[in-house]
């Protein structure tokens, strides 16, 4: 045979090993996911033993020593701090952004946007103190001692909301920038002013992908937890006055696994059923807005 | 000059446009001017708090225990031990002579034990930085009327005896000590673990995955894991690190342990949880400075007959390293901070023994400062806000490295 | 298969390349000689880089693209299943259109490829006969510390051929090796091409004209067909195609009238 050479493949041990862990250690991830849904699935079928799906999902009072755990008690407070952070974090993370992307000079960007991003690093305790120590005092100084309690779903709204502007001004921001410049140069070919071309040509232009922003930012907020935990208050109350303490969801997990939480106890079950609920709502919020991302980078790319 | 006349049909309304505008785009100024307004108030609201002055009454004046006319401070060692023998329970001081006999302390021991235990200074009230610097007379006068028997100080919370004191009971002696160091073996343990995996993750999914569907449930998981709040990472880390893998997370695979210490809820639990939160991160950055690796490094080396591994490791990653160190120090300081997932896996209330294992009861940063900020008296708000003051100052090196690192080989391709 | 006597350096034979569903380059039926120049020419799109980088599997590193029908190297068909792509690219080199040295120093850029693919002599001698052959030493004899990306892009396209050189490859594949170089550059890479050949067997892909007719032996003319995948329009001796070619398509592309 003259073909002296030899083409053919050899085994590269080496090589199959190396590309083995690396599947492994991608796939790894499906595994915390399975986990996540398996595991608070099996404590939550524990508590659903005990607690009717009928009860947990219609009634109004969490009161585990008197065997209440209607959800809508908790979940009332999540909905109202998540609101609060809503009225506060959209018209500003939105504003900021077009004010970055559409207004502010190279310099103003580059100085407010390291400090955009100081703001989203530090950490939700530190939120949480500054709730109790500076929002609750103002709260209470404005409105008056008596109409506002020491714990207030308010304060920790407000500040759930200072937290999330910047993910809202960074990701609308995104979005903003997205728009072809052309379309731009359009509108102002046409006579139009500075807001006009930023608001009735970009903004509508950006719309889908500022709406998965604010849906992001939402499930955010439902699932901030440090600074419930030290400013909303303890102790379920299904209320709608701002002013009053109220435990959200996420709020009441920390109390109660604060303490030494024995494994087969209703508390302990119940926690991983709230942690469903939970999981469940920030990952359908999560998975919309991700759709709606997708489709708007097609139009575009 | 001639006016130059609106064209029939439209209205002269420019004017009004331009004022709109106007108003609309201070009112976007405004709106940003919020966000920094906001950072300022969070950080003037802290060191207020961190800084300020105390009125302290001692419970015993420390003149009448002056003996002979010598003052306190000047007292012989076993004068000292006498003094305290005579003011605290026998049992403390067995248990005292116990632990260290008090012939073989230094004087200064001694003093410190005499001065806690038997001074014993209180905090009776704090003030404000702010109250400090504008309303020095009025605190004078407070103070001469409420506590005539306290001694007025400046005091900065955050000093160097709180950076090395363990946690304690009384807001005046406790530091950060046990905090700290519990938040460095936690996090060690999130980085030996979220490191590697987060990596090699991304390696797979940039280097080697094809568009299967399985690879793209991969992908979408990530991303959806990356928007997992928090604290349901905790109670995954309750239900398998803490309960579920007991045996190996309390140490009890190595042999026997106290069973009085911490079952499942030790730094190696703690570490893990954390490891699975900023899993996603690491990857999803690891992916990212992969992906700004030019093909044509690639090319070059598979031209030249690499194996697949061959290229990676001594093109992709060499040149990806940066971004994946910078990435990962950003995950890190993410972990840093984190609190609620902590507090559900099991962070121990009180320590004072600084870790010595992965196996050990555990505290951190964070979880101090919520303990503190949780409680109601003036000078646990005081010693938090000096905690935050460490963990930021923490938090932020963090970053002017990842800062640094960025910028120093960004230009290098 | 001691009579079937290997007298080409590559045989293709019904090889048509695709991306995804489309159908970029149709039957190509090529033999290309062996220590000979072979220059590729042709409109752009029409598929040249996608046929020579079918060549060395190169076409393997983008997930959408496959190939049917064979190609022959050592009478051995380089698509078939038991083959490496590993083994063939290690015997067949490539230098890209844009020269691309890893940021390491000159010394490394050379030596890499021999020391992962085994090479036991002495590496400072095959790094300098390796830098001599590329017609590079002199310039960087003094500096092979230096980064390969510090050297001017002239420079840097001989430090990649220098680089593949060093791993002693059969045929080397070059894929307008010259097109972001100067005149004097180009002129320095087409002088090294010629010396090259009397080891090597070279495959250029080229839009210069000139430089086909300069430096190539033999040249095949592709072109797009009506189906819009490219095609073998001629393939013939250098001097027949720029002088005599058969067909109309390849005369008007030669003298410029095309398209
Ligand atoms: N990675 C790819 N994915 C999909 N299609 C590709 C890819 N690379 C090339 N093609 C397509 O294959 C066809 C041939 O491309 P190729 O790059 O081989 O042309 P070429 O003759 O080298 O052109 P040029 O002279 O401009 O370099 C073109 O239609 C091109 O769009
Ligand atoms: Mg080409």
């Amino acid at each position: 045979m003259q073909n002296s050479i030899d083409l053919r493949k050899k085994r590269r041990w080496g090589e199959t090993l190396i590309q083995a862990s690396l599947f492994i250690a991608g796939a790894f991830s499906i595994l915390t996911t399975v986990g996540i849904v398996y595991e608070l699935g099996k404590e939550a079928m524990n508590f659903f033993a005990q607690v009717s799906l009928w009860e947990y999902f219609t009634g109004a009072d969490w009161n585990p020593q008197i065997d209440q755990f209607g959800i809508w008690a908790l979940l009332n407070a999540t909905l109202m701090t998540t609101f609060i952070a809503m009225l506060v974090a959209l018209p500003i993370g939105l504003s900021i952004s077009l004010y970055l992307s559409e207004y502010a000079s190279h310099r103003a960007r580059r100085t407010l946007k390291p400090i955009l991003e100081v703001l989203a690093g530090i950490p939700t305790v530190v939120y949480g103190y500054f709730a109790l120590t500076f929002m609750t005092p103002l709260l209470r100084g404005i409105f008056g001692r008596d109409v506002v309690d020491i714990y207030n779903t308010a304060s920790a709204g407000i500040v759930i909301g200072i937290l999330i502007i910047p993910m809202v001004s960074s990701m609308s921001e995104d979005a903003l920038s997205a728009v072809p410049r052309a379309l731009r140069a359009a509108a102002y070919g046409l006579g139009a002013t500075k807001l006009e071309t930023a608001v009735k040509v970009v903004l509508p232009a950006a719309i889908s992908g500022i709406m998965a922003a604010f849906i992001v930012a939402i499930s955010r907020a439902i699932g901030e937890t440090m600074i419930v935990a030290v400013a909303a208050g303890a102790g379920s109350n299904f209320t709608f006055n701002p002013f009053e303490a109220a435990e959200t969801m996420t709020g009441h997990i920390v109390r109660i696994s604060g303490g030494d939480l024995s494994y087969d106890s209703i508390d302990y079950n119940s926690i991983f059923a709230i942690g469903l609920t939970l999981f469940f709502m920030t990952l359908s919020l999560n998975v919309i807005s991700q759709r709606i991302v997708r489709k708007y980078r097609e139009v575009y790319e | 000059m001639t006016q130059i006349k609106e064209k029939e049909g439209f209205a002269d309304n420019l004017p009004q446009r331009h004022r709109s505008g106007g108003f609309w785009s201070r009112l976007f100024q405004i709106s940003t001017g919020v966000g920094i307004v906001a950072l300022i108030a969070l950080l003037l609201n802290i060191t207020n708090s961190a800084f300020g002055y105390v009125a302290t009454e001692n419970k015993i004046d420390p003149e009448t225990l002056a003996i002979n006319g010598i003052p306190l401070e000047q007292l012989h060692p076993i004068d000292l031990t006498y003094i305290l023998e005579q003011n605290v329970s026998a049992g403390f001081f067995r248990a005292q002579n116990n632990e260290k006999p008090f012939e073989e302390r230094t004087r200064e021991e001694i003093y410190d034990l005499v001065i806690e235990r038997v001074v014993e200074p209180e905090a009776a009230a704090t003030w404000s930085l702010f109250d400090s610097l504008v309303h020095k007379d009025k605190i004078n006068a407070e103070v001469a009327e409420k506590y005539p028997n306290a001694e007025l100080s400046f005091q900065s919370w955050i000093n160097g005896s709180f950076l090395l004191s363990p946690q304690s009971a009384d807001p005046e002696r406790a530091g950060v000590r046990t905090a700290v160091l519990g938040s460095l073996w936690v996090v060690t343990i999130t980085l030996l673990f979220a490191f590697p995996m987060g990596v090699g993750a991304a390696i797979y999914l940039e280097e080697y995955a094809g568009d299967k569907w399985f690879n793209r449930l991969i992908q979408t998981n990530i991303n959806n894991l990356a928007g997992v709040p928090s604290i349901i990472y905790g109670i995954l880390g309750l239900a398998i690190f803490v309960r579920g893998m007991e045996p190996i997370t309390s140490g009890a695979f190595l042999g026997p342990v106290d069973p009085t210490t911490a079952n499942g809820r030790t730094i190696l639990s703690a570490g893990l949880t954390l490891g699975l939160l900023i899993l996603p991160l690491v990857i999803i950055n690891a992916q990212e400075a992969i992906r700004a690796v030019p093909g044509s490094l690639r090319q070059a080396s598979f031209g030249l007959g690499a194996t697949k591994w061959q290229t990676i490791w001594h093109h992709v990653l060499p040149n990806a390293i940066p971004g994946i160190l910078t990435g990962t120090i950003l995950a890190v300081s993410r972990a840093l901070g984190e609190t609620a997932p902590l507090v559900v896996v099991g962070a121990s209330t009180f320590i004072t023994f600084d870790p010595t294992s992965p196996f050990s009861k555990f505290t951190t940063l964070p979880i101090q400062i919520y303990q503190w900020t949780s409680r109601p008296q003036d000078e646990f708000r005081n010693i938090a806000a000096a905690a935050i003051i460490v963990l930021l100052i923490i938090l932020l090196s963090l970053n002017v490295v990842a800062v640094y690192l960025r910028n120093r080989y960004s230009q290098k391709i | 298969m001691t009579e079937n006597k290997i007298t080409y350096a590559i045989e293709a034979a019904d090889l048509n390349l695709y991306y995804g569903e489309t159908l970029a380059v149709r039957d190509i039926d090529m033999q290309i000689e062996k220590q000979k120049i072979t220059a590729m020419i042709g409109p752009s799109g029409c598929g040249k880089s996608t046929v020579l980088r079918a060549f060395n599997r190169m076409n393997d590193l983008i997930p959408s693209a496959h190939a049917t029908g064979s190609v022959l190297y050592h009478g051995k068909d380089i698509y078939d299943e038991d083959v490496d792509p590993v083994e063939v690219r290690r015997r067949i080199g490539m230098v890209f259109q844009k020269p691309n040295p890893f940021p390491k120093s000159i010394f490394d850029n050379v030596a890499w490829g021999a020391q992962i693919n085994g090479y036991q002599g002495n590496m400072d001698e095959l790094v300098e006969e390796s830098l001599r052959d590329a017609a590079l030493w002199d310039e960087v004899k003094d500096k092979l510390d230096k980064s390969g990306l510090s050297l001017s892009g002239g420079q840097q396209q001989r430090l990649c051929i220098a680089r593949t050189i060093a791993v002693k490859p059969d045929i080397i594949l070059m894929d307008e090796p010259a097109s972001a170089l100067d005149p004097i550059a180009t002129l320095k890479i087409e002088d090294l091409m010629h010396e090259l050949a009397k080891e090597f067997t070279i495959i250029v892909v080229t839009h210069n004209m000139q430089q086909a007719a300069r430096v190539s032996d033999f040249t095949a003319f592709f072109n797009l067909g009506e189906d819009h995948a490219g095609v073998l329009e001629e393939y013939d001796v250098t001097s027949n195609i720029f002088t005599n070619p058969k067909k109309k398509t390849t005369e008007d592309y030669i003298t410029g009238r095309f398209g």
